[in-house]
């Protein structure tokens, strides 16, 4: 892998950034949103406090988590559309750019817009509703770090599929990600689920990340079981979706598919 | 007779059960543009993007500088690029900042002077910091041109490079393309529809028919061997009656 080539991708990102308010804006406009939204209900939940506790913990801190996710799965599949949007795949992979090296600027990319959107989140959070995400403690970085990878996996997957399948797929950056949320007890705990569907979730690296986010705002403790689940299954899949992005790269190659996708 | 640039050998590709390139075999060698010509749907572009690793060949070899490219992709494409009407360049970005980020991308040293030298030569000093999404055609035409010449390569794929462009702009441009070459000793694969252009342009043409090289030799040798009086109508001969 070459530095100087994943930096030249990241560069041509970020001069797209600098002069693309519609492009930051999405960036935050549904994180703010989502802030706003449940901000609002978790107040209104406090009013049931006995009933429901830590209710705004527990909803704003899983809100900041998920768009982690989703963020950092956004970094990966946008990014890769952007190149199909300018028609510049070709010019891409037609340098010496390896597919891994791609994967890496997407992965870079990915890592700035968590940065920015967590980092407005937090804000926002502690001024509208002077919830501080920092009370996890020190939990909170393998929990961000697990979640990162997990978007990265979806996002992976994703650009896989519309490398594929084409522009007819593109309607997956945006709902993919959404498939999974039922299964990774964002806003509820995996008790809640059905037997057999918690048999599903428990192979879902998010569902321990936010299963160990609760325990450690209800008792304080880290449970070390979910945390080794999400990084496990984290790993697995991760090594998976790549191995997958550069099988589809391949069979693009072979059927052309790679040329109609970029031209 | 040094060694050839590229060297192309029963290249072939199917997609499914059609045959988009059947078995063509030639070379380029160096300072030569070779032109390849034939009508839509002949192989042309399918072959070029074979040269340049964006489809895998069914079967067949191809060989740049004396490499595989199937073994050697990342240093033989180091040293090609490649220009056509079908591509665009990210659209927010300047001119400058489009060819800036293809030098990082191929590493370039010296970037300054390459980037002073390829914006004299194409004549874009006035649209340096222009949007890309706001050039005309024929300016498009010449960034794209631009990104190929810049990281100085040594054998340059265009595929139709003056496709809509008025005749001026697309005169101009092979004056360009005539003049690296005579500077660097640059080879180019050259494919157009426009048959002056590629007898102008060319020293030697391939003629693809089918995915087939039907006629191979210099346009003057071509236009003799069929009996016609220019290329347009060897061109017309051999799309409507087959080679």
């Amino acid at each position: 892998m070459k530095l100087h080539r994943i930096m030249a991708l990241l560069s041509r990102h970020l001069y797209l950034y600098k002069r693309s308010p519609p492009r930051i804006m999405e960036i935050f406009y549904w994180p703010l949103l989502d802030l706003i939204i449940w901000g609002f209900i978790s107040m209104y939940l406090m009013k049931f406090q006995g009933d429901l506790p830590g209710a705004v913990t527990f909803f704003l801190g899983a809100l900041i988590l998920w768009d982690i996710l989703f963020r950092a799965q956004q970094g990966i599949t946008i990014t890769f559309l952007e190149e199909i949007w300018a028609r510049n795949l070709l010019n891409l992979f037609a340098s010496p750019l390896k597919p891994s090296e791609f994967l890496a600027s997407t992965m870079a990319m990915s890592i700035l817009k968590v940065i920015a959107v967590s980092t407005v989140m937090v804000l926002c959070a502690y001024a509208f509703y002077s919830y501080n995400i920092f009370i996890i403690g020190a939990s909170l970085v393998p929990f961000v770090l697990n979640l990162v990878v997990t978007g990265w996996t979806i996002g992976v997957m994703t650009t896989s599929l519309i490398m594929r399948f084409g522009h007819e797929a593109e309607v997956l950056a945006w709902s993919m990600v959404f498939l999974f949320q039922p299964i990774s007890c964002v806003f509820y705990p995996l008790e809640v689920l059905p037997g057999w569907l918690q048999s599903i979730a428990w192979f879902n690296p998010a569902t321990h990340i936010f299963e160990g986010m609760r325990g450690v705002l209800s008792d304080g403790t880290l449970s070390t079981i979910h945390l080794t689940w999400a990084v496990g299954l984290n790993l697995v899949y991760l090594a998976l979706t790549i191995l997958l992005f550069h099988k589809v790269f391949a069979i693009c190659k072979d059927k052309g598919l790679l040329v109609r996708v970029g031209e | 007779m040094p060694d050839p640039v590229v060297e192309v050998r029963n290249l072939t590709k199917r997609f499914g059960e059609f045959t988009a390139v059947d078995g063509i075999s030639f070379a380029i060698q160096p300072g030569e543009i070779l032109g390849l010509l034939g009508p839509n749907g002949a192989g042309k572009t399918t072959t070029i993007h074979m040269l340049l690793g964006l489809i895998t060949p069914t079967s067949g070899g191809i060989r740049m500088f004396g490499l595989d490219l199937a073994r050697h992709r990342e240093a033989i494409l180091q040293q090609v690029n490649f220009s056509s009407t079908y591509i665009s360049m990210p659209y927010s970005l300047t001119v400058e900042e489009n060819l800036r980020v293809v030098a990082r991308l191929y590493g370039l040293a010296d970037v300054e002077r390459r980037l002073e030298d390829v914006m004299k030569r194409l004549e874009m000093e006035d649209i340096r910091h222009k949007l890309t999404r706001k050039l005309s055609s024929g300016q498009m035409t010449r960034l794209t041109l631009a990104k190929a010449i810049l990281t100085e390569p040594k054998i340059l794929f265009l595929d139709e490079p003056t496709a809509s462009l008025d005749p001026d702009i697309a005169h101009k441009i092979r004056g360009v393309l005539q003049d690296v070459r005579r500077s660097t000793g640059l080879s180019m694969l050259y494919s157009s529809h426009n048959m002056r252009e590629m007898e102008e342009m060319s020293d030697r043409i391939i003629f693809l028919q089918r995915g087939q090289i039907v006629a191979e030799g210099t346009a003057k040798a071509i236009v003799e061997r069929y009996g016609q009086s220019d290329l347009e109508d060897v061109f017309l001969k051999i799309a409507r009656e087959g080679g």
